[in-house]
């Protein structure tokens, strides 16, 4: 099951890392997290102009054709360097709904500013009763005329702080848990009515809670059919997920390289700490994290490409497996950096903290150990 | 759990309990004491504890310790952790206050230890170096004598508030030559010495915490050296020892655990499909904490009739910590995607945190706690020290 790359998505990924080696260093990525917008629009620009923005969407929508695996490659890349820029919202969650559920004139609206780098894009499901069920929402959205109009609020919206539009689900029927009655709203960000409350997340990012006071959105910005909101958000979470997936993996990476290299320089009690045997059996254990890690990416990444049923439970299950997998990874590596794996100062944290946020959105380990066993 | 209390223990154990519940300081109750209190507010309890003649429970009754028995001694620190007081300052009363009264000279004991006790000289602790972490005989800090004083140069890391201590008690290299452990010494440096830098080291938690120090050709009387030159090994085995004892921290896991549970009832749902793991693992930290704590009261009992606990710290030290890891680890986990916020620091009310107040320092403590597996003797030394000399490996 080892994909061969081809030899375009061997460039597509040298060409990241490229760019992100001579721009992305680690302090050049503390000082755009330190700067008053807390991320960058020049390396976005720069980001989009390789082409990573329009690599995964289909040729005939204007895109590269790079699909899932594309994806996984930037992402995979994003996650060795800590990138914050807001590709995952705005490509794999809002360009992925566009692409799936959007009508042809949605697409072509909004898919090219999309693809060039010129819109930031969110998307906000989550309320503070629903945890990580997509059914528990009481925005609502009232139709009134050639208008609908939403009210509610919305939480842990990631990069809102940022976007020019947001994707945000509510209901036109039905009450908080239903399976039905969810549909979704292209928003801008600069709405009248329409409040963000900003703060800083664990990774060094910016989102905001979305507060939604009947605000009035053209019945044309509603995206796909009305009441099928939960089949869009899931086929859509499966995406993200495999996106998650190889951002782990990007992070895995470094951790585990890091973590070895210090073993080996590293000198206490007159010898190195890879001496130890008891520190040796911890690496590799976490080698064969690593590797359990990227074989499930890969394949989830493959069965999104050729479009293999039951894609959902397998996603959960790698979510699950590949987040705890991280954890334990980030866990282990700043142990064995001891207080430097404390320290701000040292990259190894920072991996940790990014990780920690992965295995929060679209659902912790737990959650999607759960929903794989309830989907056998 | 309780221990088996005569009536005179019992009647001390509601003496302590009233006199936190009367005099704890409001100030004090921040959300997150630790990090959120400047050095005159977290000065405020030490002082009370002193005026009550509580301040160093550990502390013979000569040097003004209350003369507790071992017993009363384990009353007191259960009752004010359970109560969520913060704790004094433990590098003072602690660390280097036992330390003074057992090996340092008449002088110096009536120089420090009344300082200690009021709460006037704040202390920090001069033991880890960049090459010099689990292996703290490997320190390089290098002391050389020059007449009357000695001269001091190195670099100590890891070093806990020392942006408010008055004073740093030092391992220092005394006799290169010897082997690591027989060539150090045990020195009291002056924060205010010229060539005393302190530079803040900002962790993962976003706090301030932990610091460099930088000892530039600093001077030192010789008369602050604690002890014999070059036996400094000793009186810091004897000193960590100590420390490690205090990690058990029952009372904090015991509380944070409470709330742990308070925060899983109004977060999961019993229809959430994680609501029974999360039942299933807090039932699990518990029995771990129980098993704890079983194991803390049984150690107590034997050293109230005389047995050496031996190496005894170094298992509260792996339990104590992971369990508290673990709670941590748990409570972040159940506020769901309210554990995306991390609070600013320094902290303020103004800044917009997502969720309720019992959420926003879940992530930072989350964050905070992967130190206690690595600070005071990593946990994986922990391990080498039972299986040597408990198991004799």
């Amino acid at each position: 099951m080892d994909i061969q790359f081809t030899e375009e998505q061997e460039l597509l990924r040298a060409s990241i890392q490229r760019l992100l080696h001579d721009q992305y260093a680690f302090d050049a990525r503390r000082k755009i997290v330190a700067s008053d917008e807390g991320f960058s629009r020049r390396h976005w620009t720069a980001l989009a102009d390789l082409g990573l923005c329009a690599a995964p969407f289909d040729e005939s929508v204007g895109g590269l054709g790079g699909g899932a695996l594309a994806t996984m490659i930037v992402m995979q890349e994003f996650g060795r360097h800590l990138v914050v820029e807001p590709y995952f919202e705005t490509v794999v969650l809002a360009g992925g709904l566009i692409a799936a559920v959007g009508s042809a004139a949605q697409r072509a609206a909004y898919l090219p500013k999309i693809m060039d780098g010129s819109t930031i894009w969110t998307l906000g499901w989550a309320e503070r009763p629903s945890r990580y069920d997509f059914d528990k929402v009481e925005t609502t959205a009232r139709r009134d005329g050639e208008h609908y109009v939403l009210s509610g609020k919305k939480v842990a919206v990631t990069a809102a702080p940022w976007a020019d539009k947001l994707i945000v689900s509510a209901r036109t029927v039905g009450d908080s848990g239903d399976g039905t009655g969810l549909s979704l709203f292209v928003v801008d960000r600069h709405a009248a009515n329409l409040h963000l409350q900003s703060f800083r997340t664990i990774d060094g990012r910016r989102a905001a809670e979305l507060v939604l006071m009947d605000v009035r959105v053209p019945a044309d910005d509603r995206l796909g059919a009305e009441g099928e909101g939960t089949a869009a958000l899931e086929a859509c979470r499966d995406r993200a997920i495999a996106a998650q997936c190889a951002e782990a993996v990007g992070a895995m990476t470094e951790l585990n390289a890091a973590t070895l290299a210090y073993s080996k320089t590293r000198k206490q009690f007159g010898v190195t700490l890879g001496t130890f045997q008891v520190l040796q059996h911890r690496m590799v254990d976490m080698f064969i994290a690593l590797e359990e890690s990227i074989s499930l990416t890969q394949h989830l990444n493959l069965s999104l490409a050729s479009n293999e049923p039951h894609l959902s439970r397998l996603a959960s299950g790698a979510k699950s497996k590949v987040g705890t997998a991280a954890r334990f990874v980030a866990d282990q590596s700043v142990q064995l950096h001891g207080g430097m794996g404390m320290s701000d100062e040292l990259n190894v944290g920072h991996y940790f903290k990014r990780i920690s946020a992965i295995n929060i959105q679209f659902g912790d380990p737990a959650f999607h150990l759960m929903r794989y066993a309830q989907q056998s | 759990m309780e221990l088996k209390l005569s009536k005179e223990d019992a009647a001390f154990r509601d003496e302590v309990r009233a006199f936190i519940a009367e005099n704890y300081p409001a100030e004090m109750r921040v959300p997150n004491p630790e990090t959120d209190l400047t050095k005159e507010q977290s000065l405020l309890w030490h002082r009370i504890l002193y005026r009550k003649g509580w301040i160093a429970p550990l502390w013979p009754k000569e040097y003004g310790g209350p003369g507790w028995s071992i017993t009363q001694r384990f009353i007191f620190e259960q009752e004010t952790s359970r109560a969520g007081t913060l704790p004094p300052l433990a590098f003072s009363v602690t660390m280097v206050g036992p330390v003074i009264y057992t090996f340092g000279n008449a002088a110096q004991k009536a120089r420090f230890l009344p300082r200690i006790l009021s709460g006037e000289d704040w202390w920090c602790q001069g033991y880890s170096e960049p090459g010099a972490g689990s292996d703290l005989a490997a320190v390089r800090t290098r002391a050389v004598r020059d007449g009357d004083h000695y001269v001091v140069n190195g670099h100590k890391t890891w070093t806990t508030l020392a942006q408010h201590a008055d004073w740093i008690f030092c391992l220092v290299r005394t006799d290169p030559a010897a082997k690591p452990q027989a060539g150090i010494s045990f020195l009291l440096i002056d924060m205010k010495t010229p060539g005393v830098t302190v530079r803040p080291i900002i962790t993962i938690d976003g706090s301030h915490e932990v610091n460099d120090v930088f000892l530039e050709d600093v001077r030192v009387p010789v008369e602050n050296l604690i002890g014999e030159e070059n036996k400094g090994w000793t009186y810091a085995k004897f000193l960590l020892g100590n420390e490690r004892t205090s990690m058990a921290g029952i009372g904090r896991s015991t509380r944070y655990l409470q709330r742990l549970k308070q925060i899983v009832k109004s977060e999961i749902a019993e229809d959430d499909p994680t609501y029974r793991d999360f039942i299933r693992e807090i039932a699990r930290v518990e029995l771990d904490l129980l098993a704890l704590e079983a194991t803390e009261l049984r150690i107590v009992a034997q050293m109230a009739r005389g047995i050496d606990p031996g190496p005894a710290a170094s298992l509260f030290k792996i339990r104590g910590t992971e369990i508290f890891q673990r709670i941590t680890e748990l409570t972040h986990q159940a506020i769901g995607n309210d554990g995306l916020a991390l609070r600013e620091q320094p902290s303020s009310a103004n800044r917009f945190m997502p969720g309720p107040d019992y959420g926003h320092t879940a992530t930072e403590k989350y964050l905070n706690a992967r130190k206690l597996s690595i600070y005071g003797g990593s946990n994986e030394i922990q391990h080498n020290i039972i299986a040597k000399a408990v198991l004799g490996l």
